[in-house]
């Protein structure tokens, strides 16, 4: 086993050897590193060509016609031009969107932006199993809603929203959709051919594919037009501009591809170590799991032990690598937001970790990890006088706290 | 963000944790912070009748910071009379640690829990 265990998979993967080896393909001078764009001669050709084949790799996992593929540099950027490329193309209609309150920070700053240029935007609460209601959503929609942004999975809680049910609701009231769906390639089947989304944002390196590269699907019947946001050469039909970057396209193309051959048996793996995790750790007192348990990607399990800060538990767990909703490890210092819209009190959110599984995990490193993790919370309960009071019986709730 | 040596060793192998008997009149108890803030520490002296303090115990729910914080004082502590024990700063304990200034709030809690402590011994003691 090699430590520290890697189970950060939603913050991201590494690139998969067979990806790598195809994107080192696309830099030196033996291999094809001309300018996609180039014309004129045959390195620009060859480029073009690869660009092309990863365009319909993307395409097939997502059941998108290739031409509905606009590169971009993430997940982020793919929401920014998405939502604001929406709200300023379709202003005179209307300028109101709908989102919710535990969608990633690339789709909440861009709201807030847009807030800042006079548009109005409805953050919609969450179950507590972290899905939004069908009826709240449709009543939140005005008719001056133009854009209605709604995350496909979670980055946090791994939950899988109903993006099909939500899709219908927007296109009966003729709200552009937009879907962010940075988590879910590979772990959700995805048919855009099928599904009433407008806008649909992709990310290359939660999928096995480098950083720095990522798509937007734009619908073409109907179409959606947006306004660009990166103006220069005219790439990418004019939606965004900028020397497409070969090797990285190339990297997001093989990725998408060995995750349409392989996510069915690979998601089964994943989920019976999840399992095997979960059914590790749920007969402890006070643990809690954050969101829904069925309607939830395999590879996530985000789990509260209560009474332990989750900054100090990650400390302890030395040997692999989790990320956690505790205030202590973000800069604001305030606990997630994604758990405390699900209701859930403050402390917990603190006591939360989230472990993120992926291609590479092993059962051998899932059983370390549970033989640590469970020694490890036992060893901070007997440091923690919350534990001493719940073992007393007190209720904290009914404690007079002094606040700092 | 890395952890300064003396926080680890702290973490690892805090000192002096556990309870002391708090309806003792030799005994005060500080109990600052909140969980939903994300720390509670909980800090106990033992006082003689010289007014010097012999013993002292912590349990800290928080991040290593705030145990290592914690930890820390219950040592400091130890053997000094109250008014000396009293002056001890947030400062000193966040210069021992090396704590970044996102964690200075961590010394902060241990010098009120301290503070809480002896005002807990205090105010049980007969006014004469």
């Amino acid at each position: 086993m090699k430590f520290p265990i890697y189970l950060d998979y939603s913050a991201t993967t590494p690139v998969d050897p067979r990806v790598a080896e195809k994107m080192c393909d696309c830099l030196t001078l033996e291999g094809t590193f001309g300018n996609p764009a180039s014309r004129s001669h045959a390195f620009g050709w060859s480029a073009e060509k690869l660009v092309d084949e990863a365009r319909a790799n993307v395409a097939a996992l997502i059941g998108a016609d290739p031409k509905e593929i606009v590169w971009t540099s993430g997940a982020t950027e793919s929401d920014n031009l998405a939502i604001k490329g929406a709200a300023h193309f379709y202003q005179k209609q209307g300028k109101h969107i709908v989102t919710l309150k535990t969608e990633h920070k690339a789709v909440l700053d861009t709201c807030r932006q847009l807030e800042r240029e006079g548009f109005e935007v409805t953050y919609l609460d969450v179950l507590p199993n972290g899905l939004v209601d069908r009826d709240v959503f449709e009543a939140a929609i005005r008719p001056d809603t133009v854009v209605a942004s709604v995350m496909h999975v979670n980055n946090e809680i791994g939950v899988i929203q109903d993006i099909a049910a939500l899709g219908r609701i927007c296109r009966e009231r003729k709200v552009i959709f937009h879907v962010d769906a940075a988590q879910s390639p590979g772990k959700v089947p995805i048919n855009l051919a099928e599904l009433p989304v407008d806008l649909m944002s992709f990310s290359a390196h939660k999928i096995y594919g480098p950083k720095g590269i990522g798509a937007l699907y734009v619908q073409r019947k109907p179409r959606v037009r947006l306004e660009a946001q990166m103006h220069g050469g005219g790439h990418e039909r004019g939606l965004r501009s900028g020397t497409l970057p070969t090797h990285q396209i190339v990297g997001m193309g093989e990725a998408f591809r060995i995750a349409s051959e392989e996510m069915a048996a690979e998601n089964e793996r994943i989920l019976m170590l999840r399992n095997r995790l979960y059914d590790g750790l749920r007969d402890m007192e006070e643990v809690y799991v954050n969101g829904d348990l069925e309607h939830r990607i395999a590879g996530n399990l985000n789990i509260s032990f209560n009474f332990v800060e989750g900054e100090s538990l990650m400390m302890a767990l030395k040997d692999m690598a989790v990320s956690s909703g505790s205030a202590c490890t973000s800069a604001s210092l305030e606990p997630s937001y994604v758990l405390r819209a699900l209701g859930r009190p403050d402390e917990l959110a603190h006591s939360s970790l989230r472990f993120t599984l992926g291609r590479f995990t092993t059962e051998e490193e899932i059983d370390h990890v549970l033989s640590q993790v469970r020694g490890q919370v036992e060893r901070l309960r007997e440091l923690s006088p919350l534990w001493d009071m719940y073992k007393e019986g007190i209720d904290l709730n009914s404690v007079e706290w002094v606040a700092h | 963000m890395a952890y300064s040596d003396k926080v680890i060793d702290h973490y690892e192998n805090p000192r002096n944790v556990g309870v002391l008997d708090k309806t003792a009149t030799d005994v005060g108890t500080g109990m600052v912070g909140a969980p939903a803030c994300g720390d509670v520490m909980r800090l106990q002296i033992q006082v003689g009748d010289d007014g010097v303090i012999k013993d002292a115990k912590f349990k800290t729910y928080g991040c290593g910071s705030a145990i290592a914080s914690s930890s820390l004082l219950t040592e400091w502590v130890k053997g000094k009379t109250l008014d000396e024990a009293r002056q001890i700063k947030n400062s000193a304990i966040a210069e021992e640690l090396a704590l970044p200034p996102v964690k200075v709030h961590c010394s902060v809690l241990a010098e009120d829990a301290i503070k809480a402590a002896i005002s807990d011994y205090q105010a049980k003691q007969p006014v004469d």
